[in-house]
């Protein structure tokens, strides 16, 4: 079953094209990252799946227009949108109510059952939890709610390393189940790695690379080149040199790994080597890594 | 799986919407106020503030009561109705004044507050439509408001009813003597001003609404600053005063049309105590003023409801 579906997804500010014409379709229980420099529309296209902004184009989410039934999609949907959204004079219990009163298919025994795991109190208020608790009790709220399609923006953003491990390895864990889907962007693309199932790159409005990880793990490859080899791993076209405590580093796509281990160690590279490889030297310049992504 | 551009299938994009969750249209309306009322608790003790000041007052000045009793010689024994009524209507006075403007600063930050603090973005991840989410915020100074002015008003009355029964019992004053206003008659009038002054103050409520929901910073300046400069504009360019003398009105005009203020005899009626009989419920209902100044109330209201759709976190 196809959850988002978009056809010429435009958005324009001013004299600033946010998304220009994106065509993108997301299947049902799929992790997909959509991964992009500031500016690059991440946020815009999020807005528009979640019946925040007005858009130009075709745009399904569950089979409804989220700019005309944002509130019906709602109840088929979650976001967390930035880290610090929850209202500060809220209490954790009141939190709960609220959510419980307006929400249909929110479970509360589950949010509760969430909370045992951490030191949040009901009686708190937002204001007087740390930064990751209030994650937590964000992320203990969405979990709670039977929703077919979870938005990430930024969830982790200025969370340390162990608050941003607990966050994700709750999402998988304790929410994912293969029929739900999550679309999550976030800069600290290293934290979702290994919890994506498809990846995409968005520049200047457009998508660049879209592919599942089990293809990007296939398609790319990472090789410290030996000095003598240089030259013959050069003749194969990297999209990405860089040097390295002296070593040649080389990114490759569509080159056979057995071709590549000849020239030295091969690894699959970081979600962000690709990024940068193809988005690193100023937004939109790699328009030939951009289009061989997305061939 | 997801497909990058130009790849997607030319099947029509179909309808694939789940089955309806069937949910009271009311309840989240329900739970809206109540989040309204967690979020501003000024809202009642503001009022309730009030309330305890003048209460505290009150009770002090019935000190002076047994002294006041015995300097009464006859034919001046029994005390006017006017002065008996005076502490019970300012007491109405005082809190509806406070509901006013505690409704004038929560519509001021209604829809800014919310953008203020980026928590739009937790409310707009809720199934709870903008409609009711504005409807929720103009039903507090609209109905809540007048509500609690109108239990609290009550409750304070009958406090100093039984206080100052008390105290002139303890002065082994005659029972006979009349010792408190008609007090139910002043509650009921009290009731009948609060759904005037709703009605009537409904376009200045969804004007503040509506402003909250608009500039970044500073609502209270764009709410109050372009009608006294249009005012001011209009006075220096024709010399006339149409504008202000609205606004006057806007304000205060409702005690004009909602009670006769001069009894059948001519004589003009003591607005500490208006009978019953003095109220005009269908003159005010029938006035133009009212019904335009509801027909912007909704205008706003509507203006509002875009707007709180379009605004994201400032």
């Amino acid at each position: 079953m196809t959850v988002i579906e978009a056809r010429g997804l435009r958005k324009v500010f001013g004299a600033t094209i946010a998304l220009d014409s994106v065509n993108l379709r997301v299947d049902e229980g799929r992790i997909l990252g959509l991964i992009g420099p500031n500016g690059a529309g991440k946020s815009t296209a999020l807005n528009a799946i979640l019946g925040l902004t007005e858009y130009q184009g075709e745009l399904r989410v569950l089979g409804r227009d989220p700019w005309l039934e944002r509130d019906q999609l709602m109840r088929d949907i979650c976001f967390i949108s930035d880290v610090a959204v929850l209202p500060r004079w809220m209490r954790v219990s009141q939190a709960l109510d609220y959510v419980a009163g307006v929400h249909p298919r929110f479970d509360r025994a589950k949010a509760e059952g969430f909370l045992m795991k951490t030191d949040i109190k009901r009686t708190s208020r937002v204001r007087e939890l740390s930064k990751g608790m209030v994650a937590q009790l964000h992320l203990a709220l969405v979990m709670a709610i039977d929703a077919r399609l979870l938005v990430l923006d930024e969830p982790t953003l200025g969370l340390d390393l162990l608050y941003r491990k607990q966050f994700y390895d709750s999402l998988l864990n304790d929410y994912f189940d293969r029929t739900r889907t999550i679309l999550v962007t976030t800069h600290q693309v290293e934290d979702v790695q290994y919890v994506l199932t498809d990846l995409m790159f968005i520049n200047r409005g457009r998508i660049v690379l879209a592919c599942s990880m089990e293809e990007f793990e296939s398609r790319y490859a990472e090789v410290t080149v030996r000095p003598e080899q240089v030259a013959a791993a050069r003749a194969l076209k990297p999209i990405r040199e860089r040097q390295v405590l002296g070593r040649s580093i080389l990114l490759f796509d569509h080159v056979e790994r057995q071709q590549l281990a000849a020239l030295g160690d091969v690894r699959t590279p970081s979600i962000a080597d690709l990024f940068v490889a193809m988005l690193g030297d100023g937004p939109g310049d790699k328009g030939s890594a951009a289009q061989g992504a997305t061939r | 799986m997801n497909t990058p551009l130009n790849s997607v299938p030319q099947s029509s994009i179909s309808s694939q919407a789940l089955e309806p969750v069937v949910v009271s249209e009311t309840r989240p309306l329900y739970w809206s106020i109540r989040r309204e009322l967690w979020e501003n608790r000024s809202i009642y003790i503001a009022l309730l503030a009030a309330a305890g000041v003048y209460l505290i007052g009150y009770t002090i000045s019935l000190f002076w009561v047994p002294r006041s009793m015995r300097e009464m010689v006859p034919p001046h024994s029994t005390p006017p109705l006017i002065e008996l009524a005076m502490p019970y209507a300012h007491a109405g006075m005082l809190i509806a004044a406070t509901a006013f403007l505690v409704g004038i600063f929560y519509s001021l930050d209604a829809l800014h507050g919310e953008r203020r603090d980026r928590s739009i973005l937790f409310w707009k991840s809720l199934p709870v439509s903008d409609l009711t989410t504005v409807l929720a915020k103009a039903s507090v100074p609209l109905v809540i408001l007048p509500v609690l002015v109108f239990v609290i008003a009550v409750l304070l009355q009958i406090v100093m009813w039984l206080e100052s029964g008390a105290v002139l019992l303890l002065t082994s004053a005659s029972t006979a003597t009349p010792w408190a206003p008609p007090v139910f008659e002043m509650q009921l009038v009290l009731l009948y001003s609060l759904v005037v002054m709703a009605l009537w103050h409904a376009p200045l409520y969804m004007w503040m609404l509506l402003v909250s929901g608009w500039p970044r910073r500073a609502t209270f300046l764009w709410a109050v600053f372009p009608p006294l400069a249009l005012a001011a504009l209009e006075y220096i360019a024709f010399h006339t005063t149409y504008l202000s003398t609205m606004l006057h009105r806007r304000l205060l005009g409702f005690d004009a049309l909602a009670f006769d203020l001069v009894d059948k005899n001519g004589v003009p009626v003591d607005p500490h105590f208006i009978p019953l009989a003095q109220l005009a419920p269908g003159r005010f209902l029938s006035s133009p003023g009212l019904w335009l100044g509801l027909l912007f109330a909704a205008m706003f209201l509507v203006g509002a409801i875009r707007l709180r759709r379009y605004q994201g976190p400032i």
